[in-house]
């Protein structure tokens, strides 16, 4: 049945046709006020919820027709497309469907969440996030080297919309440091495009953008560097590697709890994501000689940003800098390339998307009750918050990677495959398991045990049905991965090994 | 079905009582709890007889857990002697605590939440030990970490419980890093995570990896030491050696009964049996081992020492418990795997009677833990006075010298070790003889703080209210019975379970312990000494070790007893002793040789500075102030922002942690790189 539909475009169109009715709806209403306006606010929940539901039911029938015993691209779409060889092309392999599955499974909870918590404008809230939703899939999809890239930097754009206009007070600092260091990788990425495009051109004697065959392209080792450098500079920017973090910590602060769920969610996973499709298959070369500067960076960011997590004020804050540590395990992982490393890396990426994300949902709990995420403010929210504080702990140590949840495996997987490449790395990495517990309890101890002194927690509520909707899944996930992590290696491993071949091939041939 | 129903039991019951607990209400859910962990506890003696005694050792496959690439690992349950000791131990131990809390926790109002802990406890202890690889040990290990964390901190308004309780958590977490990397060792060389697979190879020294070297954090290292080394990290994390023995007296904040179970009796047991389960590695280990012995031996010497001069009663057991795993591992350390087991095995009925008779006396006076405001209870508390004798006459190893078992539990298991020690000692190995005097004098200072314990508390004039003692009663049954069966446990395990642990009679041990070169030589010696083999059981006196050796033990306990009686007994000494309390020893040894201080000086502190360095003057000071910040300086738009950071504070280290950046990355990048 499902062979012949197009399912990935309906992927990415479905988000955007809810958009369009939103939009529609929002014309049809514009002066409503009061009464009919929170009624149309709710109907957009609605339609929005609805919608992005559909999506994830999709896509998990994507997941169940997903053939794992094969590296080859599947779900293939492609059209000719602007000409010059750029087609709309789509397809997923085992890299990247799960990431689809991600954001598909992310989206309908950022919605649910976002129901009480955003004060204004709902209507517009909820066509950023479908539209984003849409592009995000996207990214993943893309088989077109140009596509991708339209992709890739289109998303920024809704998430500028989100923090701009649904953020906090430093709203504007915020959006603007983002988009200054983004914008560093992404023009430089875009010359690396370019280059690559032409090169292509005089190689194959056609003009194409396809990656599949671009892979296959033997790059001079000179010529690698440089590229390699370029895509360097953008991925590394989104992941966020030490030292181009700091924009990271600001955005999250600034950002709506949903609006943090997907950067930390999805976003930074698109650094993940673009180092395994395009830097290790396009220059491995250039990958074998970069991989130090990988793995020092990547112990940089691990014990650095645990240690300045350890010192933060802010809730958010704290974890986004968690966040940067817990990436630097997928860098090192990737450049192990072995086994271990690449899929320790890709299920760190998935792991770390619901961990994140449900502590960000965590952090919107209180800050939707008491407006502020000063940690010094809160304090013995176990006595009348216990399922709070219950989902807290899980997801806590889940954070921690402690063995039974997801967190775990990512780790532990990455840190196999690092220590067979080297040892040091691994070592520097294991510090970060010390570290991100000193971290994350002491966050824990100050917001949910002791004396609550706090007189304006005095009749705080715990979680009301609608979160823990929310929160369930996530921590039913989180425990079933820690348990059976299975389910995301049987997917991983054909397409991962393939990398791995390939990419051995190519630095035995030594260009 | 009949292990996994063993396995799993105390899972359901955390499930139930956990997630159910406010619903079901506190007595269900504690009547459940505690049901199932006695079901557990029976189908362990069962599990004990099949597999020790008709050896029916077995392997249960559950299903995949990791499995990338060449990195496999199963959830399963392996089962053999080794483990079925554990099993007694823990799910003996933890039903028994289970009861009593019913009692100790009567006023607590979140009982449900306690009782699904520490059976969650359980089940995590249980999957340790059943584990047949290193990842799903690793699973336990963490998993009896996170237990002993949320025990621990229990009482969570109190801010020393949730210190003492990141304390734990943090400090073990400082172990585990060790035993990570040492897995991961153990994945690089042999290319498996299965016990099975790795000690196979070591033992037929497959591709000659007895004699592999290994670079590590560029050093070479014999790849054995070095995964025994990395394991034993671990096993100092867990079982608070000392350098990571910090932690183990604070967790005392937790209730007592967390104290017996976890704290005493198993989970800080799990460090011995990780060196016993991988004593393949460590028989090729000769200089790690050598290590353990003296680390384990200068511990058993070092926590003794402290306990010496504690004033809370816990606290006191705390250390001596530290003090007896010294004993365990130092044993271990020479080789005699089975003499640390058996100690093992003995000391958790004695040291959880002993913590439980403490239980019940700070239940009985208003959760009172000083001991200097304690005293002349013995006939308020008659059942805890006399189990607390019985306790204490284990621990400090009271028997008849040379008859190998005639005693209480701690004779028998303690006399062992220290006579392989002297046996190791004796045949060349240096540490094997310094663990054997320290052995004996921290046997000396046992018996002293014992019994110190016992006179403080028990005898002479009550020291605290006098309102408090008139209100004091004995503990209700659902206490005392605990205490009657550890009793029991403590007077006569020695005696009973000698011979299989000793001496592997009957092929007790099945291989999943060698009956070591040591310790067969000092059952030997004390069969053969007394003129019978080992098979025979009619054996009586006499030994061909110096009369010295096997009495010593027993004269240094018998001293011990005469000077704590002297100090505390004769003409009304406590209250002459706690005004005479001073001095710079004293104070060294009441400050447990200021570790705690020595530590936050330097590594708490040092954390602490690097975070708001890195932070404040790296993230801010540096890489905003010359990227984004920078760039709209220049812009003129960020120029505002860009003030808020230009204090003189920060001009006058920027520069100098620019340079330090460059360092690392250069530094870092050249380590990795070479």
């Amino acid at each position: 049945m499902l062979e012949n539909m197009p399912i990935l475009s309906l992927l990415i169109i479905l988000p955007l046709l809810g958009a369009l009715v939103l939009m529609a709806m929002a014309r049809f209403s514009r002066n409503s006020t009061g009464e009919a306006r929170a009624q149309l606010d709710k109907n957009a929940t609605g339609v929005a919820l609805l919608i992005s539901v559909g999506v994830f039911i999709l896509s998990l029938l994507m997941v169940f027709q997903f053939d794992s015993t094969t590296a080859d691209f599947q779900f293939v779409e492609r059209v000719e497309w602007l000409g010059g060889g750029i087609e709309y092309h789509l397809g997923v392999d085992g890299i990247s469907v799960l990431f689809v599955l991600l954001t598909a499974f992310l989206t309908p909870l950022c919605i649910l969440a976002s129901g009480k918590s955003i004060e204004k404008n709902m209507l517009d809230y909820m066509v950023t996030f479908l539209i984003m939703e849409a592009i995000m899939i996207g990214v993943f999809c893309a088989l077109d080297l140009i596509l991708f890239y339209l992709f890739f930097e289109a998303v920024l754009i809704p998430m500028f919309i989100l923090i701009g206009v649904w953020g906090g007070k430093e709203r504007v600092y915020a959006s603007y440091k983002f988009f200054l260091y983004t914008l560093l990788g992404s023009v430089l990425m875009l010359a690396a495009v370019l280059w690559i495009y032409f090169y292509g051109q005089s190689e194959l004697g056609v003009a194409t953008t396809d990656i599949v065959r671009l892979q296959t392209l033997d790059i001079p080792a000179k010529a690698q560097t440089w590229l390699w450098l370029a895509f360097f500079a953008s991925f590394a920017v989104k992941m966020p590697m030490w030292p181009v973090h700091t924009w990271l910590p600001d955005a999250h602060v600034q950002a709506p709890t949903a609006g943090s769920v997907i950067l930390a969610g999805i976003l930074l996973k698109m650094g993940g994501y673009g180092f395994l499709r395009f830097s290790l298959p396009m220059f491995p070369d250039a990958s074998v000689k970069f991989t130090p500067l990988i793995f020092a960076l990547s112990v940089i960011a691990i014990i650095y940003t645990s240690l300045v997590a350890y010192r933060q004020k802010d809730i958010k804050k704290l974890i986004a800098y968690s966040s940067v540590a817990h990436m630097g395990f997928v860098t090192m992982g990737i450049f192990a390339v072995n086994a271990q490393g690449i899929q320790g890396g890709i299920f760190q990426m998935l792991s770390h998307g619901l961990i994140s994300g449900a502590l960000f949902f965590c952090v919107g709990v209180i800050y939707d009750r008491m407006h502020t995420r000063e940690i010094a403010f809160y304090g013995g929210l176990v006595k009348r918050m216990p399922i709070y504080a219950f989902f807290l702990m899980l997801f806590t140590m889940a954070n921690v990677g402690l063995p039974g949840t997801s967190g775990f495996v990512g780790e532990i997987l990455t840190m196999v495959g690092v220590y067979k490449v080297n040892p040091w790395v691994a070592a520097g990495a294991a510090l970060g398991m010390i570290l991100s517990a000193v971290y994350a309890l002491y966050l824990y101890r100050a917001v949910i045990f002791g004396e609550p002194t706090n007189e304006k927690l005095a009749d705080i509520e715990d979680m009301n049905r609608t979160e823990i909707m929310v929160l369930a899944p996530l921590a039913i996930f989180v425990i079933i991965l820690g348990v059976y992590p299975s389910l995301i290696t049987d997917v991983t491993a054909v397409s991962v090994d393939n990398l791995i071949a390939n990419f051995n091939a190519a630095i035995g041939q030594g260009s | 079905m009949f292990y996994q129903a063993l396995i799993f039991a105390p899972l359901l019951g955390a499930i139930i009582a956990g997630f159910g607990g406010r619903k079901l209400g506190d007595k269900p859910s504690m009547a459940i709890t505690t049901g199932l962990l006695f079901l557990s506890a029976i189908l362990s003696w069962i599990a004990f007889a099949k597999v020790g005694f008709q050896h029916e050792a077995t392997q249960i496959s559950l299903f995949r857990w990791m499995d990338v690439g060449d990195f496999k690992a199963n959830w399963a349950l392996k089962i053999d002697t080794l483990t079925a000791v554990m099993l007694v131990v823990i799910t003996t131990v933890s039903a028994l605590v289970h009861l009593y809390s019913w009692g100790y926790m009567e006023e607590d109002p979140s009982k449900p939440r306690f009782f699904a802990y520490l059976s969650l406890f359980t089940f995590a202890m249980l999957m340790l030990v059943t584990a047949d690889n290193f990842i799903q040990m690793f699973f336990g290990w963490e998993g009896v970490g996170l237990a002993s964390y949320l025990l621990i901190g229990f009482w969570y308004k109190k801010p020393s419980a949730n210190a003492a309780a990141i304390k734990a958590f943090v400090t073990n977490r400082v172990g585990d890093v060790g035993l990570a990397l040492g897995v991961m060792t153990i994945f690089f060389v042999f290319g498996s995570v299965n016990f099975d697979t790795v000690f196979g190879a070591i033992q037929n020294n497959n591709n000659d990896v007895q004699n592999l070297t290994l670079p590590f954090l560029g050093m070479e290292f014999n790849a054995i030491e070095l995964i025994a080394f990395l394991l034993f990290v671990g096993a100092m994390g867990k079982s608070a050696q000392f350098v990571l023995h910090v932690w183990l007296p604070d967790a005392m904040e937790g209730p007592t009964p967390v104290s017996a179970l976890i704290h005493a009796a198993t989970m800080v047991t799990a460090g011995v049996f990780l060196v016993c389960r991988a004593f393949p590695i460590y028989e090729a280990a000769p200089v790690t081992s050598g290590f353990i012995t003296v680390l384990g031996a200068f511990t058993a010497f070092f926590a003794a020492t402290v306990g010496l001069v504690q004033n809370d009663i816990k606290r006191v057991i705390a250390y001596s418990t530290c003090s007896q795993l010294g004993y365990m591992f130092f044993a271990a350390g020479i080789g005699a795997y089975n003499a640390a087991m058996f100690h093992l095995f003995t000391h958790a009925f004695f040291k959880a009677l002993l913590f439980l008779g403490a239980g019940s006396v700070i239940h009985a006076l208003h959760h009172q833990q000083d001991m200097r405001k304690m005293g002349g209870l013995w006939k308020v508390v008659p059942v805890t006075y006399i189990v607390m004798i019985i306790g204490t006459l284990a621990i400090t190893g009271v028997g008849i010298p040379g008859t190998g078992n005639i005693g209480f539990a701690g004779f028998a298991s303690k006399d062992f070790i220290i006579e392989s020690a002297y046996d190791a000692g004796h045949g060349g190995s240096a540490a094997g003889a310094f663990a054997f005097w320290a052995g004996i004098v921290a046997a000396l200072m046992t018996s002293f703080y014992s019994w110190r314990l016992i006179f403080m508390t028990f005898h002479g004039k009550h020291r605290g209210k006098k309102k408090y003692l008139d209100e004091a009663h004995e503990s209700p049954l659902v206490m005392t019975i605990p205490l009657g069966v550890l009793a029991i446990g403590a007077l006569f395990a020695g005696f009973f379970f000698y011979k299989s642990f000793v001496y592997g009679a009957n092929g007790f041990w099945d291989h999943s312990l060698p009956v070591g070169e040591h310790a067969e030589i000092a059952a030997r010696n004390l069969y053969a000494a007394a003129g019978t083999t080992a098979s025979d059981a009619n054996y009586s006196g006499g030994h061909s070790y110096p009369g010295w050796v096997l009495w010593a033990p027993f004269i240094v306990s018998l001293l011990g007893f005469v000077i704590a009686w002297f100090t505390y007994m004769y003409k009304n000494g406590v209250e002459k002793r706690i005004n005479a309390e001073g001095g710079p020893i004293y104070n060294f040894l009441l400050n447990k040789w200021y570790i705690d201080e020595i530590y936050d000086a330097t590594i708490v502190r040092a954390t602490k500075f690097l975070g708001d360095v890195f932070w404040k003057i790296g993230d801010i000071g540096i890489i905003d102030r010359f990227g984004p910040n920078g760039v709209a300086a220049a812009a003129m738009a960020g120029a505002r922002r860009l003030s808020k950071f230009q204090s003189g504070y920060l001009y006058h280290y920027a520069f100098v942690m620019l340079i330090g950046v460059a360092v690392i990355v250069g530094l870092v990048a050249r380590t990795v790189g070479g």
